[in-house]
């Protein structure tokens, strides 16, 4: 059209070409420019969107919905987040599952006195490292503890999202019962059954997941939850202790409480069973020493003062520590600052213009500028670095303690040898239960000392000093023995 | 001289430019593009990403005395406008293509920035403690320690 009106003006056909690549050249750099501020719109406007709708509700997600893949329809960047729990991640200390699929190495490869410590208990036969949170239901299942010993059903209190299956099963035992009546009854009876029998249980109702959305959130507001019932009875008699009488997390914790309240669901002490139902040893305090007067004056329904199990070398009633990270992390600095399990687990992060927390929990040394690096403004290597020293200096004396453990072992063996009597050898178990409690509790706890370095040094402190005196009164009783013997 | 477009030419380049312009516009004002000519903090929050730094804003103990740019920005008209643009340009370009540092981090020429701001005002107090050490990139800024006054970590 402007080749015909430009020739029309008389003008030569040789200077038509330049006028018609001006005008080709206005066309393309206006449409290009329309085309980015287009595009720039368009940006904005999603920008806007993700802002306004920080979730859609495709699909309706109710307290019966365990499937973590239906609510990650819902809330896709939570739910990648939590898939993401099944890569391997690996620490100094924590974690070394190769590549997925493969199981971590066993604990005994780096600290040997464990087997020696759990001689007679299923952990001396399978303990092993850790994998993320996607594995806790197929790890349980896959370990020699389960598959070689018998375990109570109540393992799966932690290890699946179990909740609608206690409810389910106490609504059949007392129909008319309030809900949280039926929950506690559900609860009791599924912890009695065989643990394989629960499991299959479990698989039939549907709920067969490990840890799952439902267990930490409210299906209708989102809004951080307790479920599990040993948690909810444990921290009600903590606070009992405390003074604070019929304490419900649900109504009366803050919210920065409820992001380590949600974590210490499992992340605790506990007793299994099978003697009697799962609790959480906290009606004395959180403290090592608490919990230990706690089990001390705890009476099992045959009279007999608590234990976990008979020590397979020298016979002590002894107790058994499980990963008391809610208790020590209560004793650390961080605990005292309010600093919460999920500000340095689970820290915020941002996708476009959502702030979302990081469902990928892990440790937080695999993440150092997210989780320390908003409060404390150093390098990553010197944090890192800082973290290393404590564990380094950690594990050092918590192998000093083995050492003192496996001395002592070995002399009480000795004096048994000798015919050491039933009576004789009372005070020194007693000192044995003292030292291996206080042991097997750092040991067990995962962060290698750094949740509280000085409450757990303290603590190792006291166990070689026990270990050291328990042995020192069997090398004695040795000694003893060997003057009564009549010379030959 | 002949104008070397016939009037149909220009016609359709006026149409084509204005459809151009009206969209700029209208762009401009859907991305609320005047509120960044005021002070409001607001203004800063728009794009979401300063959100957590807004909300413990509102809470700190320096909201009733000082906005965004009354510490993020200098206080002399041109170094002002020039401090703007630049850092205009960068969030845009940052939150369009989303290629910024997670989480954000205050780069060195505005951690200068905001160390004059606090010397603007505490400076007479503090002159004794800060003397001359403002400008090196290894001083010890004010925030380094007191670094909740203004907006802190948000949990």
């Amino acid at each position: 059209m402007t080749a015909k009106t430009s020739s029309t003006n008389g003008n030569t056909p040789t200077s038509r070409r330049p006028r018609i690549v001006i005008l080709l050249a206005i066309l393309v750099g206006v449409a290009a420019a329309t085309a980015v501020l287009a595009g720039l719109l368009v940006n904005i406007f999603q920008r806007k969107q993700e802002a306004k709708n920080p979730y859609l509700r495709f699909v309706d997600v109710t307290a019966d919905t365990t499937d973590p893949a239906e609510w990650g329809k819902n809330w896709p960047r939570q739910y990648d987040g939590y898939l993401r729990t099944a890569l391997p991640t690996r620490t100094e200390y924590g974690g070394g599952a190769p590549s997925e699929g493969i199981l971590p190495p066993e604990k005994a490869e780096k600290t040997p006195w464990l087997t020696r410590m759990f001689a007679g208990y299923a952990f001396a036969i399978d303990y092993r490292d850790r994998r993320g949170h996607a594995f806790m239901l197929t790890d349980q299942e896959s370990t020699k503890r389960t598959k070689e010993r018998k375990q109570p059903g109540s393992c799966l209190h932690c290890h699946a999202s179990i909740i609608p299956l206690y409810r389910q099963t106490g609504a059949e035992i007392a129909p008319s019962a309030p809900p949280a009546e039926q929950l506690q009854k559900g609860f009791e009876a599924i912890g009695k059954l065989d643990y394989w029998e629960a499991n299959a249980k479990l698989e039939k109702s549907g709920h067969k997941h490990p840890v799952a959305c439902v267990d930490c959130h409210d299906p209708k507001s989102m809004q951080l939850r307790v479920t599990r019932p040993g948690f909810i009875n444990g921290i009600k008699a903590l606070k009992a202790h405390e003074g604070i009488a019929d304490y419900d997390p649900n109504r009366d914790a803050t919210r920065q409480e409820m992001r380590s309240f949600v974590c210490g669901q499992c992340h605790v002490e506990y007793y299994c069973g099978p003697k009697t139902t799962l609790f959480y040893p906290w009606m004395n305090g959180l403290k090592v020493e608490e919990i230990e007067s706690t089990y001390d004056n705890y009476k099992f329904e045959d009279g007999h003062r608590f234990y976990d199990w008979k020590h397979a070398e020298t016979g002590a009633e002894v107790l058994k520590a499980q990963h008391p990270e809610f208790e020590v992390w209560n004793q650390g600095t961080h605990g005292k600052a309010g600093v919460a399990c999920a500000d340095c687990h689970m820290p915020y992060m941002r996708e476009g213009a959502l702030k979302v927390s990081d469902h990928w929990v892990r440790s937080p040394l695999t993440n150092v500028n997210r989780a320390c690096q908003q409060c404390h403004h150093y390098p990553e290597q010197d944090i890192i670095k800082r973290v290393v020293t404590i564990q380094d200096r950690h594990f050092a004396l918590l192998t000093r303690a083995g050492s003192a453990l496996v001395d002592m072992l070995d002399a009480i063996k000795v004096a048994k040898a000798a015919n050491a009597t039933d009576a004789q050898l009372a005070p020194v178990l007693e000192m044995q239960r003292k030292a291996q409690w206080r042991l097997d509790f750092v040991a067990a706890e995962n962060s290698m000392g750094f949740h509280a370095p000085q409450e757990l040094a303290r603590i190792l402190g006291e166990s070689i000093d026990m270990s050291r005196q328990a042995q020192l009164a069997a090398v004695m009783l040795r000694g003893t023995l060997a003057q009564a013997a009549p010379a030959k | 001289m002949v104008f070397p477009f016939s009037r149909k030419a220009l016609l359709v380049a006026a149409v084509g430019l204005g459809v151009l312009l009206g969209l700029g516009l209208f762009t401009f004002i859907y991305a609320e593009g005047f509120s960044y000519f005021t002070t409001d903090p607001k203004a800063c929050a728009n794009c979401h990403i300063m959100n957590p730094e807004y909300d413990s804003w509102v809470k700190s103990s320096h909201h009733i005395v000082a906005g965004c740019v009354d510490c993020h920005l200098p206080h002399a008209l041109v170094p002002k406008l020039v401090a703007k643009a630049v850092n205009g340009y960068h969030h845009s370009k940052g939150f369009t293509f989303q290629d910024f540092h997670e989480p954000v981090m205050i780069k060195p020429h505005n951690s200068r920035i905001l160390q004059e701001a606090c010397l603007g005002c505490h400076g007479g107090l503090v002159h004794d403690l800060v003397a001359g050490s403002t400008t090196d990139a290894n001083a010890v800024t004010c925030v380094h320690c007191h670094s909740s006054v203004g907006h802190g970590p948000v949990r």
